[in-house]
C-alpha cells in the first residue's frame, strides 16, 4: 500500500511583499516616469502579489545615465574592494535565502524544494564565486589589466529570476561594469527584493539599477546607445531581435537562449539511474528549462523497459501547492506559457505522436498541466523540434550510436545533450561528437558557478559561469 | 656563319587565376572575370569574379571538409599548417612579385611582407595542440563530479579578407580559423586577390584537405552577402568590410545567429603584430562534460 503524504507547508509569514514596488533607480526606489504600474501574480493561485512599476523608455535613459555616472568610481575602485561588495552581497543572500526561496516559489511557482536546494544556493554560491575574481582578473587570461565595457544591459527570463540574475550581475560587477537589469513582467519580486540587498550591503547608488517590464522596457534598453554590453536569456526568437538592434554598434553580445536537449540512453544504461536523469532533465521546474532534456533518444532494445519504468516513476509524482516541500512539480509560470504548452503538446496528439500522462488531479485555481510524454515521435514531429518549454517529453529511439548522436544534433539549437551508458569510452567518443555546449553524462540539470554555460549554433554564444564567464563583461 | 643572331626577348607565360573550392580551381560558374591592376594601373590579370552560386558551393565543399578536419588531431593539424609555411617559403619569390603588385610596395617590402607571413603560419601552427590547454580546463564544481570543459571549433567560417594587407592581413585572418579546426570561405581582397588566389595553389599542395580552405575573388559585397545570410555558415570575420556593409551582413547574420567578428582596428592598418588568441576564440564554443566521481564501494563506483 502507498503512504498518503500530510501537507507540509512552507510557512509565507518569512516574506513580507509590499503592495507596491517602483523601480530601483540610482539607488532608490522611484515612480515610473509614466506613472505605468502592472500586476504579479502567484501562478499556483492567480492571487495578486504586488503591484509593480512599469518602466518606459524614459526610465531606461534615467538608469543608464545613473549607471553611466557610477560607473566611473565603481571601476577605479580597487577589486579588492568591489570583491567585498560582492561578498558582502553573497552572504546577505544567504541570510535571507529561506525567505527569498519562498518569495520566488510565490511569484514563479516552483516548488519549493527547488528554490530552496537550487535557487537559492546557487545564487549565494555565484555571488562568492566572482567576488573572488574582483582582485584577480589580471591572471584570468585575458592580458594584463582587463578593462570593464562600461554600462551592462541586462535582459532575464522568468524561469529562474533571482539565479539569472546572479548569473548577470555577479560577473558584471566583478569585473567594474555597473548595471541595469531587466527582470522577467511575471517574475519583478526577487529582483526588486535584490535592490533592498544591495541597499543593504551598502552598494553604492546607481550600480545596479533593476527596471521592471514587459518587451519594450527590454528592447528600449538593448537599443540605448549608451549600454555598452548586452546580455540576454531568453527565446531564441528574442534573441535575433536584439543581434539585429546591436548590428553596426560596439555593443558586446552574449545570448542564452532555447535548446531542444537530447537526452540518450544506451542498452547498457543502469535503468534506475537513468530514469531519474530522464525526469530531473524534462520535469525539473516544470520542464521550463533551456537546457531541458526534452528529446528522450532511447536505444531501441530496451525501449518497452525503460517506458515502464518511467512511468511508474511519473505516478509517484507530486504535483500541487509549490510551497508544499513534498510537491515535484509546482505551477507553469503564466496562462500565456501555458497555453503554449497546451497548444504544442495537441499539435503532438494530432501529428500522430501517442500522448500519455500519469493519473494526476489538477488544482483548480493557477496554471498547471500534468507531466506528459509522447511515444512514437519522430524527427519531423514539431515535438521533437520546437521547443516547448514545459513538462513535456518527447520520445525517439535508435539503434546505433551514429544514429544517436545524428539524431541528437538534428535540430537548430546546441545547449544541452546526456548520455546514459555504463561504457566510459562511449561517453568520450558521443561527447565528443555532440554539437552542445554542456554535456551530462550519467547525470543531468548539475549547476555550478564554475562550470561555463552556454549554447552552440541557435542557442546563443558567449559562456556564463567560471573564468570563460569573465570575458563577456571585459573589453577583450 | 657570319649573320648575327637576333637575341629576341622570351614570351612569359601568364597564368589564369581560378578560384579554389573544395581541392579544385574552378572558374566562376557565372563565367565573369574582372581586371586586376597594380597600384599604378598596369594590367595583371584576369580574376574570375565569384558569384552567389559559387558562394553557395563553397559553403557546401567547406561543411563536407569540416568534420574530418575538426576531427583531425590537433597535432595533425599542426604538421599541416607547417607544412603550408613550408611550401610557401619555397614559392617566396613569386609572392614577393605579386605582393608588390598588388599593394605597390618595393621588393624589399613585399619580401618583409612574404617573410613575416610566413611566420605567421608557423605561429598559428604551434598553436593548434595548445589553444585548448590554454582556454580550456577542469572546472572544481561543488559536488562529486568530474567536470572538464574544452573548446571546439564553431564550424564553417566565412572570412572577408583584409582589403588591404594582400597577403600577411589574408593569412592572419585564415590561419587561426583553420587551426583551431573550422572550415573556411575566404573572399580575398577585392582589388588585390591574386595571392590570395596563388596561396590557393599553395594550400592545395600541402596535404590541406580540399574544402578546408575555399578562396573566392570579385565583388566583396556581392559575394558576402550570401554568406552571412547562409543557413549552413556557423560564423562570419567582417575584417575586409567596410563600415555600411559591416552592419548589413551583421543583420543577416542574426537570422541564424553566426558568430559576427565585427571588423577590428587592426583591419587596413599593419599586420606585423604578433596577434594574440582572440581571432582563434571567436571562433571556438566551450563544451563542458560532467560526469559523477561517485565513490569506490565493493562493487566499484556508484552514482
Amino acid at each position: 500500500m502507498a503512504f498518503e503524504y500530510a501537507p507540509a507547508p512552507e510557512s509565507r509569514a518569512v516574506v513580507d511583499i509590499a503592495p507596491s514596488y517602483g523601480l530601483f533607480i540610482d539607488g532608490e526606489f522611484t515612480e515610473a516616469a509614466e506613472g505605468k504600474v502592472f500586476k504579479t501574480v502567484s501562478p499556483s493561485t492567480e492571487e495578486v502579489l504586488s503591484e509593480v512599476a512599469q518602466a518606459s523608455e524614459a526610465d531606461v535613459d534615467r538608469a543608464v545615465k545613473a549607471a553611466r555616472r557610477a560607473f566611473e568610481k565603481w571601476s577605479a575602485l580597487p577589486g579588492s574592494e568591489r570583491a567585498k561588495y560582492l561578498f558582502r552581497i553573497a552572504r546577505i543572500i544567504q541570510e535571507r535565502s529561506r525567505e527569498l526561496a519562498v518569495l520566488e516559489t510565490l511569484d514563479n511557482g516552483k516548488p519549493i524544494k527547488e528554490t530552496r536546494d537550487a535557487d537559492l544556493p546557487l545564487v549565494a554560491a555565484h555571488f562568492f564565486y566572482y567576488a573572488g575574481w574582483a582582485d584577480k582578473l589580471d591572471h584570468a587570461g585575458f592580458g594584463a589589466t582587463p578593462r570593464p565595457l562600461g554600462v551592462a544591459g541586462q535582459v532575464i527570463p522568468w524561469n529562474f529570476p533571482l539565479l539569472m540574475l546572479a548569473w548577470k550581475i555577479a560577473p558584471a560587477l566583478a569585473t567594474g561594469n555597473t548595471v541595469v537589469l531587466k527582470p522577467a513582467e511575471t517574475t519583478p519580486l526577487s529582483a526588486l527584493f535584490f535592490a533592498d540587498i544591495c541597499r543593504q550591503a551598502g552598494l553604492p547608488k546607481g550600480v545596479v539599477n533593476i527596471l521592471p517590464g514587459y518587451g519594450d522596457t527590454g528592447a528600449a534598453l538593448v537599443a540605448h546607445p549608451d549600454v555598452n554590453k548586452v546580455a540576454f536569456t531568453g527565446s531564441t526568437a528574442v534573441g535575433k531581435e536584439i543581434a539585429r538592434t546591436v548590428a553596426g554598434t560596439r555593443k558586446k553580445l552574449t545570448l542564452e537562449l532555447g535548446g531542444k536537449g537530447a537526452n540518450i540512453v544506451f542498452d547498457d544504461a543502469p535503468i534506475d539511474q537513468a530514469v531519474e536523469g530522464i525526469v530531473t532533465g524534462i520535469f525539473f521546474n516544470q520542464g521550463q528549462v533551456c537546457c531541458a532534456g526534452s528529446r528522450l533518444l532511447v536505444q531501441e532494445s530496451i525501449h518497452d523497459e525503460l517506458l515502464e519504468s518511467l512511468k511508474r516513476r511519473l505516478s509517484t509524482l507530486r504535483l500541487g501547492d509549490p510551497l508544499d516541500k513534498n510537491t515535484d512539480i509546482g505551477a507553469i509560470n503564466s496562462a500565456e506559457q501555458l497555453a503554449r504548452i497546451t497548444a504544442l503538446a495537441e499539435q503532438g496528439a494530432e501529428e500522430g505522436a501517442e500522448r500519455w500522462s500519469p493519473a494526476c488531479e489538477l488544482p483548480s485555481s493557477g496554471y498547471w498541466f500534468a507531466p506528459t510524454l509522447f511515444t512514437n515521435v519522430t524527427q519531423a514531429h514539431t515535438i521533437a523540434r520546437d521547443e516547448i518549454f514545459g513538462p513535456v517529453l518527447s520520445v525517439l529511439t535508435f539503434r546505433t550510436p551514429d544514429e544517436a548522436v545524428a539524431k541528437a544534433n538534428n535540430t537548430q539549437y546546441g545547449l544541452s545533450a546526456g548520455i546514459w551508458t555504463e561504457k566510459g569510452s562511449r561517453i568520450l567518443a558521443v561527447a565528443n561528437k555532440l554539437r552542445a555546449g554542456v554535456v551530462w553524462s550519467n547525470t543531468f540539470n548539475k549547476f555550478d558557478p564554475t562550470s561555463p554555460f552556454g549554447g552552440y549554433k541557435e542557442s546563443g554564444f558567449g559562456r556564463e559561469g567560471g573564468r570563460h564567464g569573465l570575458e563577456a563583461y571585459l573589453d577583450v | 656563319m657570319s649573320e648575327k643572331t637576333e637575341k629576341t626577348e622570351r614570351l612569359s607565360v601568364f597564368k589564369t587565376y581560378k578560384l579554389y573550392v573544395g581541392g579544385k580551381f574552378p572558374r566562376s560558374e557565372s563565367g565573369r572575370v574582372y581586371e586586376v591592376t597594380d597600384s599604378k594601373g598596369t594590367w595583371l590579370a584576369n580574376a574570375p569574379q565569384a558569384s552567389r552560386k559559387d558562394a553557395r558551393d563553397a559553403v557546401v565543399a567547406a561543411r563536407k571538409a569540416f568534420g574530418a578536419w575538426s576531427g583531425a588531431t590537433a597535432y595533425n593539424r599542426g604538421q599541416i599548417l607547417y607544412r603550408v609555411a613550408e611550401m610557401l617559403e619555397g614559392r617566396r619569390d613569386q609572392f614577393v612579385r605579386e605582393v608588390a603588385g598588388a599593394e605597390g610596395l618595393s621588393k624589399s617590402k613585399a619580401a618583409a611582407q612574404v617573410d613575416a607571413t610566413v611566420d605567421r603560419w608557423v605561429w598559428y601552427a604551434g598553436w593548434t595542440d595548445k589553444i585548448a590547454q590554454v582556454v580550456g580546463g577542469g572546472n572544481p564544481v561543488a559536488g562529486p563530479y568530474f567536470n572538464l570543459s574544452s573548446p571546439e571549433p564553431t564550424g564553417v567560417v566565412a572570412v572577408l579578407a583584409p582589403q588591404e594587407s594582400s597577403f600577411l592581413g589574408l593569412v592572419s585572418v585564415i590561419a587561426p580559423v583553420i587551426a583551431t579546426g573550422n572550415t573556411a570561405i575566404v573572399v580575398a581582397s577585392e582589388k588585390s586577390p591574386l595571392p590570395a588566389l596563388s596561396l590557393g595553389e599553395v594550400l592545395a599542395t600541402s596535404d590541406l584537405p580540399g574544402g578546408v580552405v575555399n578562396v573566392l575573388s570579385g565583388r566583396t559585397a556581392e559575394i558576402a552577402a550570401p554568406l552571412a545570410a547562409h543557413q549552413d555558415v556557423n560564423a562570419i570575420d567582417l575584417a575586409g568590410a567596410d563600415e555600411v556593409l559591416a552592419k548589413e551582413l551583421e543583420i543577416a547574420a542574426a537570422d541564424n545567429l553566426k558568430r559576427v567578428l565585427r571588423p577590428q582596428p587592426v583591419d587596413g592598418g599593419d599586420w606585423s603584430a604578433t596577434p594574440g588568441t582572440e581571432r582563434m576564440t571567436a571562433f571556438l564554443e566551450t563544451k563542458t562534460v560532467w560526469h559523477p566521481t561517485g565513490a569506490l564501494g565493493a562493487s566499484g563506483s556508484s552514482y
